[in-house]
């Protein structure tokens, strides 16, 4: 039989070659999150790259300057729309550093055991999303199914599967609930086992190993010369958790290791994640028999805390407490600082300016995306069309958290 | 161990560091915001300072001061684990002038970080690659988080941008977008009107 591409290369025929333009975004299937791509490309090659952030821009720090310090938690709980719970206790942190206090340890254990489980709830939407957008779809249901039990026991504490508006200065909200230990307890395990589960279904299949290994490499100098901090830098080799190095809360007294990738590859990036996660449970699992049973939740600082319900009705004293926190604002001392947690996409900072009145003078937050998202750029510059998503889906953007 | 860090600063940049303190526990230098880029290559480079991760960059806006601006910078040596806050103070009251130089030669987290700055503030960093805004779209109208700027101020309708060289091949061109878009949906009616759809 003849050939088909008999006369092909003797054809006339000359092709264009000239770079082609293309928009990836802001509102494609794979760039959860809106954020818009412009890639030139030669055949499937990308030549050049230019990220453009900001459509989910929402003034955060400018709205943070008009209410008082309390009012920041909502804000902060819509920056990062995956872990909440995380930007509402690295919020509270950082107010607290400048207010010199120091919570309860069944407070600790609480923020610790809640920020844990929130980390949890942010690592199995960022692989399973990622495992999505390479056409595994079963996973991703998996996950999700897990991390809807997760925000049940959220919902149990804080009243909102999300956006809990949790934290307060000096405390939370409200302490635990009487099934708060159970609870955790069966939902932890149960997400391991599905952790297991759906990871058999990726880790051993040719196709999404072909797509990710190898792919969207970044050496640790690059990583660290971007700026990146969290999951992402330490797939890249480089261990450093704030949580290990500059231990807040009770991260000190508890046992748990930080895993590292080899080549900071999409698929160190993702296995990375998936440890943290079993990182997480053994924490979660320290702390829920370490949280003592009953005791304050609250700091007992009548500057921060309002007072019990009880008393601002019945007493005096309450009802000018309550009204001076409400109407004026908790005072923070005058100066600056700059606070510092493990988000769950790396170093969530916060630098907060205060003039000494009840309104904050400056908030400005650090979030680990801006920085991840900023190396894309350098990630698939050289690299096939079709890589974008696996090293998008890697770097685990969250929008609100990058635009502000 | 981070003071013995400002002494090395101020010994090996005479004159360079105007103001220091350790407020809440944060070691912070002011520097002069012309040896800027000087003191920040001493940060990153010198063994013993060795700060290699640029953490954030931001500014504050303090209208009732001169210079108005501190650009803030907070650093962090993952080797030695210190961290440093550093800053300078750039701009006139009025604004203007808000020039600073770039730390982008050291450190590709301050490419975009900048880039807010600027966006944010107006910061001009010199030697920046690409200054340009990154979260407001260009268009955009002066500086959001500078404190004379009111919270509710609406910024002006925006043309749609005139883009050179872009041969589209029907059915896209003019007309493109979605026909409910504020500025087609005039234009789409009064022809539809005419009759010559």
């Amino acid at each position: 039989m003849e050939p088909l591409d008999l006369d092909l290369d003797a054809s006339e025929i000359e092709l264009e070659n000239e770079p082609m333009l293309l928009n990836i975004g802001p509102a494609h299937p794979a760039t959860h999150g809106t954020v818009r791509l412009v890639v030139e490309l030669s055949g499937e090659v990308i030549q050049r790259c230019d990220v453009q952030i900001g459509y989910l821009h929402r003034g955060f720090e400018k709205m943070c300057e008009r209410g008082n310090w309390t009012q920041v938690f909502p804000y902060v709980d819509r920056c990062n729309y995956v872990s909440p719970m995380l930007n509402n206790v690295g919020f509270a942190l950082a107010c607290e550093k400048m207010l010199g206090i120091v919570v309860p340890p069944r407070c600790q254990y609480y923020r610790m055991i809640l920020g844990e489980l929130a980390r949890i709830a942010d690592h199995l939407t960022a692989a399973g999303a990622m495992a999505m957008e390479l056409g595994a779809f079963t996973p991703f249901l998996w996950m999700m199914k897990v991390r809807e039990m997760i925000w049940d026991v959220f919902e149990e504490e804080t009243g909102a599967r999300l956006t809990h508006s949790f934290g307060r200065v000096g405390g939370m909200a409200r302490p635990p609930t009487e099934s708060f230990v159970e609870q955790v307890g069966q939902v932890v395990p149960h997400a391991i086992q599905v952790l297991g589960e759906a990871e058999r279904l990726l880790v051993t299949n040719r196709i999404f190993l072909d797509r990710l290994q190898g792919v969207g490499v970044m050496s640790a100098e690059d990583a660290i010369s971007l700026g990146w901090t969290g999951p992402t830098l330490r797939a890249s080799g480089v261990p450093y958790d704030v949580r290990k190095a500059h231990p807040y809360l009770r991260y000190g007294e508890v046992d748990f290791d930080v895993p590292v990738g080899e080549h900071g590859d999409c698929y160190d990036r993702f296995m990375v994640r998936i440890e943290e996660i079993r990182q997480s449970a053994r924490i979660i699992e320290q702390c829920l028999g370490l949280i003592p049973a009953d005791g304050p939740v609250n700091v007992d600082d009548p500057r921060v805390v309002l007072p019990d319900k009880q008393d601002v009705y019945t007493t005096i004293e309450g009802t000018i407490q309550h009204f001076k926190i409400v109407m004026e604002g908790i005072k923070i001392p005058a100066g600056e600082a700059y606070s510092y947690t493990e988000g769950g996409n790396g170093e969530l900072g916060f630098y907060l300016v205060s003039d000494g009145s009840g309104t904050p003078y400056r908030v400005r937050i650090r979030p680990p995306s801006f920085y991840v998202t900023s190396g894309l750029e350098k990630l698939v510059t050289g690299a096939m069309m079709a890589d974008v998503v696996p090293c998008f889906g890697s770097l685990n953007m969250i929008g609100g958290e990058c635009d502000h | 161990m981070a003071q013995a860090l400002i002494e090395h600063v101020k010994k090996h940049c005479p004159g360079a560091v105007l103001q220091t303190h350790s407020q809440f526990g944060d070691e912070t230098i002011v520097v002069d915001a012309e040896r800027w880029l000087e003191v920040a290559r001493l940060l990153r480079d010198d063994p013993e300072c060795d700060m290699a991760l640029l953490v954030d960059l931001t500014a504050v806006d303090y209208p009732e001061r001169e210079p108005r601006f501190e650009v803030v910078a907070h650093l962090v040596s993952l080797r030695l684990g210190h961290r440093l806050r550093m800053k300078a103070r750039v701009g006139d009251a009025e604004g203007r002038e808000v020039e600073i130089d770039s730390l982008t030669e050291l450190w590709a987290s301050a490419n975009w970080a900048e880039r807010e700055c600027f966006d944010m503030f107006g910061v001009r960093f010199r030697g920046h690659p690409d200054l340009r805004r990154i979260l407001m779209y260009p268009e955009f109208q002066g500086h959001p988080l500078r404190r004379d700027y009111p919270a509710n101020r609406a910024q002006p309708l925006v043309e749609y941008r005139q883009v050179e060289n872009i041969d589209k091949l029907p059915p896209f061109g003019p007309d493109e977008g979605m026909s409910f878009g504020r500025q087609t949906h005039d234009r789409r009616t009064s022809r539809d009107a005419d009759g010559e759809n």
